[in-house]
């Protein structure tokens, strides 16, 4: 619990952390099991639990496997059958502390976001779903459904417009994991000597939306992404005019072109370290939480991530190799 | 009160919905008068019910409303799909008609004690802002742009007003979802009968469906219980469009993503298809809402999205095999006979 910030303010109702007494984590070895290597490759079909199925079936013929979020699982499997080899053999990702997931149940995850293009998206979701069998939902600028084909093929492969109604639904009616960067693209648009420095975490909407629908946050700090596609330079007046939230000028750009500074990612070697679930000990299911503890809250997750990243970044040697 | 019956007045007789939910209600041992206004003919064959032609305005309805002493008002004549109407007509009938019958209903000596009223998930619009399943109090994500989801909005309030100026009058509000039935003409009905069926390109939107059955279902069950409130009724479950064509078993033919209504213009003009703007929202971003609340007001559905989409398609192919059955005409002097006629022999209550 090093670097929580000073006690609570008033009306603080409590939080219930795991590993309030745990002695501290070694930071030089990664605790957890390398789940990088040696792992069955994750083609196969993820069970997708649908607690709220159709209670009045009528013997219709389904025809495709869309759910109600527009997630296909058929989709899902292409997707992580063609992104396994950039996965383990590109970005090379070690996980650490995966048991802090839940097994069953719903939870929130929450990230770090950085890349001018992000990886660490399609990263955790490819790496919680081989390594769990559990499907990933996740929450993003619902700007990307308005992008034909882009915004088709994000919902179908497990994107959700970032509403704080779409994530109650998730988290309390159907108990799934839903992963989400409150940095936003406030997090994705850091340049390149900013990277690893979160910024603010919106307005604590995430932990409302977990205290709401009553369900932990597990929080995950990811090393290597904010290396994968440095911004350089961003040009304010370009994004203005695009009505996009920046235009980046990535390092990729030099080694890609133009375009393929876009879409490829540097090799950089991918860490991730799943800190223990915060709990909160709360009445669930409420229009409106106390907005100090929400914002204390939403701080002492972002410290929490801030403190692992800065552990596993004194840890590393290299970017490209770890 | 007169009799120990129920007293109900039904607007739009003269649409499928009206004369269907007289047609449910007729047969119903509790009410006691079903009285029916619209300016068309009754569309279905009915056997108790009183017809009265009137404007859609309804102008007349405060003196129907004292003269047959109405317990409930069930309106079921508000115009959702804007091809049938013009701007000025959707106005007039949604709007000034609601606004009548809620005057009439809201009178001094009222006698009306509940209010049903037939609305569309259209209010909630269609927009990438907007959360996936809509909940009755989520509200629109953007203000409304075209006349006819204007009017519903505006509607929307001048009930809610009527709530809360007569808290002795339940008032319910049913939000149906787009509605798939071989008997029913919707914007979604046309685009499946069509040859291929359009899709704006590079999208396939969530959609959800309610049956023909379950629309009468609801308002059958809102008006023989008291349920105050704002409802949503959709089949359970979600379909994309892709999804719905194929098991209608119609290929998609994709319009341009940009400027998608002003493609649509030709379309209107050949009169191939009539793409207003809110169709084509819903064809680009679709729509869901949460059904939750209604089941546990107690209603239970008879068909979920799945089963009124595979339903519809079956309807079509017998159709496709068979062709139309003949529409029923009203005859008004064969219905007086049977009503009133001395010749006629009734059982007395």
């Amino acid at each position: 619990m090093t670097g929580l910030p000073s006690p609570p303010g008033p009306g603080f109702t409590g939080v219930v952390d795991p590993t309030r007494d745990a002695p501290p984590q070694d930071v030089t070895e990664p605790a957890g099991v390398n789940w990088g290597v040696g792992v069955t490759p994750g083609a196969e079909l993820v069970p997708v639990r649908r607690p709220s199925a159709e209670p009045d079936d009528d013997g219709g013929v389904r025809t495709g496997d869309v759910d109600g979020w527009g997630r296909s699982e058929r989709v899902r499997a292409l997707a992580r059958r063609l992104y396994d080899p950039v996965y383990r053999r590109y970005f090379r990702v070690e996980w650490e502390g995966l048991e802090h997931i839940p097994r069953e149940g719903g939870a929130l995850l929450v990230a770090n976001h950085g890349g001018a293009i992000p990886s660490d998206a399609p990263v955790i979701m490819h790496g919680i779903e081989t390594e769990l069998a559990r499907p990933v939902y996740g929450l993003a600028d619902n700007l990307f459904r308005s992008v034909p084909v882009v915004g088709t093929l994000w919902s179908r492969a497990g994107g959700v417009p970032a509403h704080p109604d779409n994530a109650f639904r998730l988290l309390h009616d159907e108990q799934q994991l839903v992963l989400v960067f409150p940095e936003g693209t406030k997090g994705t648009g850091k340049l390149v000597g900013e990277r690893y420095q979160l910024r603010r975490f919106g307005r604590g909407g995430f932990v409302e939306i977990a205290m709401r629908a009553g369900v932990p946050i597990v929080p995950i700090a990811v090393v290597g992404n904010e290396e994968a596609m440095p911004i350089l330079a961003k040009s304010s007046r370009l994004a203005k005019l695009l009505n996009v939230p920046y235009v980046p000028l990535t390092a990729n750009m030099f080694l890609f072109g133009p375009l393929g500074g876009l879409i490829m990612p540097l090799p950089a070697k991918f860490k991730l370290r799943v800190l223990p679930p915060v709990h909160f000990d709360v009445a669930t299911n409420q229009d409106r939480y106390n907005h100090s503890v929400v914002l204390d809250q939403s701080a002492a997750i972002r410290t929490k991530i801030q403190d692992a990243l800065f552990d596993m970044l004194r840890a590393r040697r290299s970017v490209w190799s770890g | 009160m007169i009799g120990v019956g129920r007293r109900i007045l039904v607007t739009g007789l003269g649409t499928y919905w009206g004369s269907r939910i007289a047609q449910a209600l007729e047969h119903d041992p509790d009410v006691e008068l079903v009285v029916g206004v619209d300016e068309r003919d009754p569309r279905l064959p009915l056997e108790k019910t009183e017809f009265v032609r009137a404007d859609s305005s309804y102008s007349i309805l405060a003196r129907i409303v004292q003269a047959t002493q109405v317990d409930t008002i069930l309106h079921t004549h508000l115009l959702v799909d804007s091809t049938v109407a013009s701007g000025r007509a959707l106005h007039e009938v949604n709007v000034i008609g609601t606004m009548n019958l809620l005057a009439a209903a809201g009178a001094i000596d009222s006698p009306v004690r509940k209010l049903v009223v037939k609305s569309s998930t259209m209010v909630y619009g269609s927009n990438y802002q907007d959360p996936y399943f809509f909940r009755e109090q989520t509200p629109r994500t953007r203000p409304a742009r075209t006349t006819v989801e204007k009017t519903m909005v505006e509607v929307a309030a001048v009930v809610r007003d009527f709530a809360q100026d007569n808290p002795a009058v339940v008032v319910t509000k049913l939000r149906f979802a787009n509605v798939l039935g071989d008997n029913v003409e919707s914007p979604f009905t046309r685009l499946l009968r069509l040859p291929v069926a359009p899709e704006v390109g590079g999208f396939d939107p969530r959609l959800q469906f309610v049956h023909e059955d379950d629309i009468v279902g609801a308002l059958a069950y809102a008006t023989l219980n008291d349920v105050p409130g704002v409802f949503n009724v959709a089949g359970s479950g979600v379909l994309t469009w892709g999804e719905v064509c194929r098991i209608a078993g119609k290929r998609r033919l994709a319009m341009p993503p940009l400027f998608t209504n002003w493609a649509a213009e030709p379309l209107r003009l050949l009169r191939i298809v009539d793409l207003p703007p809110e169709v084509t929202a819903l064809l680009r971003y679709g729509r869901g809402v949460d059904t939750t609340s209604f089941r546990q007001a107690g209603f239970r559905y008879g068909h979920t999205t799945l089963g009124t989409v595979t339903a519809f398609a079956q309807a079509m192919r017998l159709q496709h095999t068979v062709g139309h059955t003949p529409d029923y005409q009203y005859q008004s002097d064969v219905e007086a006979f049977f009503r009133h006629s001395p010749a006629v022999v009734r059982e007395t209550s």
